[in-house]
Order: structure tokens, then C-alpha cells, then sequence
């Protein structure tokens, strides 16, 4: 029976453990300039990540972003997942599985229908200049808010895929019993509907949140070189700069945020449940 | 009663959402019948210009190929790889197979920007970065855990009853396996079957580490285009794989259904 295990067993080791371990042993060597590697045990790459007020400007904003489209992309999927769970309808499947089909669609192609739409000929800016609102396009895409409005549209379904598997554990009758009790609609919402879907929510803000801070394709096309998050660093630091060791470290220290970050959702999930 | 505490704003709300989520792909369709040598919308003329360029291109067409045969074998040799450690986890008795499942799925919790680093480095100590070998290597990690997970939960559906009276019965355990069990599996492995070739199809962050000019995937080369091209073929493109993909979770919905084919 074990023997079955070898083949899956053989591409885990040598494409998954054996090069993370490497990546590991990478960022504590040592790089010199011209893109050489020496070989050596320093931390001197961890020292001068955390010392350097670049990365740690860059960690705050990576953080800032991932924390502000967990929470737009929550306000997106929330009104929907409930909608889902209130609407008694045939059609209440199909609209499930329409909401989370954008996954089946590439990020890429996700993401080039967004420039369409915020480019400064795109249209947004051409309802704009319809109306009269603005003279001059104004600027969507190559900053900040191209990337957080792609990013929330990216990342949605899979916070809608979590917080619909949550809705769908809670029976519909405790909303009515609410009301029947005379609570207006507003109370039923905030102390029974909103209480009860909490861990659908945390589940969804954990998939974001850790979605976000290693996103690549959505800062990389929106933000147009002037958006950067560890991801684009990583990618800038080891195929444009050859600088392997930190781009090893900056990987090693996005790992360490996805551990903290379970940790702490394990702890919150806990004393919810 | 009316469905309750469905009002009117809420109901509009709800809908302006879908608008959101959405309209990046219906803008995409829209646009890709743009005649604009730019990129703008609305279109100043409409036509089917850019579907005439983009199946003249040997750069998409040299890509689409590279990515059909990468995901087609990563497809087989993922179900070969994965289907009988799946079968091993669900029907096995030795110690330690949770731990085997975690080990398995930890693959899809490594960021895919971190996963294409690390396989560079080791890839090009080995000469395999930038050929076919390494990609299918590199897409077989990616897509084993889907494999794994989904075969094993579709195991667990199965009633052991089925099995063992066929046991019972005299039937060998190969045979009990290839007339009783394997049946049973077929709607875990073509669902798992039909998320590895999409999911390696589409896979594009690990991918760009490891693509080279002599060998590239059609993800990285529309990331490459959109990156220093605004013009609507990337849209032509996008129509046609998205109506691909349509076609074939169509495919999968008449034969087994998604839901189950995703195992429930």
C-alpha cells in the first residue's frame, strides 16, 4: 500500500521541499554585486532588510493594501452572500455559481479588462467627459487605487466562495424567529444574521488577506512599476537585479507574515467557535 | 410571504455588485470587437479586426501549443501520481496518514511568487529551467494537491459496504478495485482532471520564473503583452479561452455534474 505513496511522494520532495529548503539556505548567503552569490552563514540579508526604512515602508504599504482590500472586498461579497442566503428562488444556484466563476478566469484577463475600464481613455473616464465632470481624465490605472479596485474585484469570489459555505450552515428559520419575536430588521441583522455568519467572514478575510500580500499580476498591471508590494519585489530583486540571497530573504519574511497570520487566525477562530 | 428582508435599495445594491464583479468581463467581449489600433472605450469602430490579427500571430499560436501540451501531460501524470496516493491515504492502515494529506495540500499554501523562486533556484542548478520537463514539473506540484484532496474525499464517500460484499463474493481484490471502486471514483477523477489541466493551463507567477526564450506558456506571454501593448487582441484572445473554458465546465456538468465532479 505505502508504495502507491512513492510517485506523489518523489514531486513533493524534489519540487517542494527541496526547494524551499534551498530558498532558506539562499537568503543566508551572501551577494555581491554584479549578481554573484558567495556562499556563506550571515543574517546580514534579515539585518538589512529590517533596518533598511525601504523595505519597511514597503512591508507597511504591503500590509496597508492587504488590509484594505480584505475589507472592500467584505463589503463587496457580504450584501451578495446574504442575498443568496435570503432569496428563495431555482435561480439561487446558478447566481452562486455565476458569483464565484470569475476564479475560472484568469487574473491576467481580470486584470486587462480593468485597464479598459479605468485606462484614461477607458471607460470610466469616458462616462466622465460625457457628463461634463471631467475636462481631463483622471488617473485610475499605474497607482494606488487601479490596484485596490482590481485587487477586490480579483480576490471577491473567493470571499464570497467562504462566506456562502457559512450562510449555508445557518438555517433560514432563525432570521423569521427573530422577527416573529418582534425585533425590527435591523436588530435581527446585527445580533442574529451578522453574529452567526462570523466565521464565514474570518474565513474569507484569512484567503484575502493572505491572497493579497503575495498578489503579483493585479500591482504588477495596475500599478504600472509605480505600485510596490513584496511580490514585485521579489520578482524585480531576483530576475532584473540577480540578487537571489534577498529576494530569498524578502520570500523568507512574506512566509513568516503567512505564519503569523494563521497563528493568529487559529487563535481568533477558537475563541469564536 | 415574500421572501423576506429582500428590500428594494438592497436589492439594487446587490445588483450594482454584480455590475462590479462582473463587468471587467463583459468589457473585455465588448471590446474585443473594437477596430482601434488603442485601447478605448467605447470604440470609435467595431469589427472583427483584432480576431484577424490574433490568429495571424506565431508568437499567441507557438504559446497556445507549448500550454495545450503542458497541461495535457501535467493533467496525466498528475492523475498517475496522485490517484494512487489518494487511494492509499483513504484506504490505507499505516500511521501518519493525516499527516501524509497536510504534507500533500501544503503546496497550495505557499504563495506561487515564493514556489516560482524557489524552483528557479534549484532548476537552474539542474539545466531545467526554461524546458518542457521543468514546467510540467513545476505545474505538477501546483496541481497535485487538488488531485490528492479531491480523489481522497470521493474515496471516503464511498460506502467500504460496496467493497466488501463484492469481497465476499469471491472477486479478487484487483478485481473488487477495477469493477467496484474505480467506478465509484470516476466523477473525483475527472473533476480533478479537468481542475489540473485548467488550473496548469492558467498558472502563470511560478511560470514566469521558469519560461525562457526558447520555450514560453501563453499566460506569460498575454502578461508580457499587456505589460508593453494597449491594443484590443489581448481581448480577441480572452473571448476565445474564455469560451473555451465555458465549453468544456460544460462538458464536465453533462457528464458528471460540477458539484459532484468537485467532489460534492
Amino acid at each position: 500500500m505505502a508504495a502507491l505513496l512513492v510517485p506523489a511522494l518523489a514531486i513533493v520532495a524534489a519540487a517542494f521541499l527541496y526547494p524551499v529548503a534551498t530558498l532558506l539556505r539562499m537568503s543566508l548567503n551572501e551577494a555581491v554585486s554584479g549578481g554573484a552569490i558567495r556562499e556563506a552563514w550571515t543574517i546580514a540579508n534579515y539585518v538589512g532588510f529590517f533596518t533598511d526604512s525601504f523595505y519597511l515602508e514597503l512591508t507597511g504599504s504591503a500590509l496597508l493594501l492587504a488590509g484594505t482590500v480584505t475589507l472592500t472586498s467584505l463589503l463587496v461579497a457580504y450584501p451578495i452572500a446574504l442575498f443568496l442566503y435570503r432569496w428563495d428562488s431555482p435561480w439561487r444556484g446558478p447566481l452562486a455559481v455565476l458569483t464565484i466563476s470569475p476564479l475560472l478566469v484568469s487574473a491576467v484577463v481580470r486584470t486587462y479588462g480593468w485597464i479598459i475600464i479605468l485606462g484614461d481613455r477607458g471607460a470610466v473616464n469616458s462616462i466622465l467627459r460625457g457628463v461634463g465632470l471631467a475636462a481631463e481624465p483622471i488617473r485610475m490605472t499605474n497607482n494606488w487605487i487601479g490596484v485596490v479596485v482590481g485587487l477586490t474585484e480579483v480576490l471577491t469570489p473567493y470571499m464570497a466562495l467562504a462566506l456562502i459555505a457559512g450562510f449555508g450552515r445557518l438555517d433560514r428559520a432563525v432570521e423569521e424567529a427573530a422577527m416573529t419575536l418582534g425585533a425590527s430588521p435591523w436588530r435581527t441583522f446585527v445580533r442574529v444574521t451578522l453574529p452567526l455568519s462570523l466565521p464565514g467572514i474570518m474565513l474569507g478575510c484569512l484567503l484575502c488577506f493572505v491572497l493579497a500580500i503575495s498578489s503579483f499580476i493585479t500591482p504588477r498591471l495596475l500599478g504600472g512599476g509605480r505600485v510596490f508590494t513584496l511580490a514585485t519585489e521579489i520578482y524585480e530583486q531576483s530576475m532584473l537585479n540577480l540578487n537571489w540571497p534577498l529576494a530569498a530573504t524578502i520570500s523568507m519574511v512574506m512566509l513568516v507574515m503567512f505564519g503569523v497570520t494563521l497563528v493568529a487566525y487559529g487563535r481568533l477562530a477558537r475563541r469564536i467557535g | 410571504m415574500e421572501s423576506h428582508g429582500l428590500s428594494k435599495p438592497f436589492v439594487a445594491l446587490v445588483v450594482a455588485l454584480y455590475v462590479f464583479l462582473l463587468s471587467p468581463l463583459a468589457i473585455t467581449l465588448a471590446i474585443s470587437f473594437s477596430n482601434d489600433p488603442f485601447l478605448g472605450f467605447p470604440p470609435e469602430q467595431w469589427g472583427t479586426r483584432w480576431y484577424g490579427v490574433l490568429l495571424g500571430n506565431p508568437r499567441f499560436l507557438a504559446a497556445f501549443q507549448n500550454s495545450l501540451a503542458i497541461a495535457a501531460t501535467t493533467m496525466a501524470v498528475g492523475l498517475a501520481a496522485g490517484i494512487p496516493a489518494a487511494y492509499a491515504i483513504a484506504r490505507g492502515s499505516f500511521p501518519g496518514r493525516d499527516a501524509l494529506l497536510a504534507l500533500f495540500t501544503a503546496p497550495l499554501l505557499l504563495p506561487s511568487i515564493v514556489l516560482g523562486l524557489a524552483l528557479l533556484l534549484v532548476f537552474s542548478q539542474l539545466n531545467l529551467a526554461s524546458t518542457f520537463h521543468g514546467l510540467v514539473l513545476a505545474h505538477l506540484v501546483v496541481t497535485l494537491p487538488y488531485v490528492v484532496r479531491i480523489v481522497t474525499v470521493g474515496l471516503s464517500t464511498i460506502r467500504p459496504e460496496y467493497e466488501e460484499a463484492a469481497m465476499t463474493l469471491g472477486a479478487s481484490p484487483w478485481r473488487v478495485f477495477r469493477r467496484v471502486t474505480l467506478p465509484l471514483m470516476v466523477p473525483g477523477i475527472v473533476g480533478s482532471a479537468a481542475l489540473t489541466f485548467l488550473v496548469s493551463f492558467d498558472e502563470v507567477v511560478v511560470s514566469l520564473f521558469l519560461v525562457g526564450p526558447r520555450l514560453t506558456t501563453l499566460p506569460v506571454e498575454i502578461l508580457r503583452y499587456v505589460e508593453t501593448r494597449t491594443d484590443p487582441q489581448v481581448a480577441a484572445l480572452s473571448v476565445i479561452l474564455i469560451a473555451i473554458t465555458v465549453a468544456l465546465v460544460v462538458l464536465i456538468e453533462r457528464s458528471v455534474g460540477v458539484m459532484r465532479a468537485l467532489g460534492r
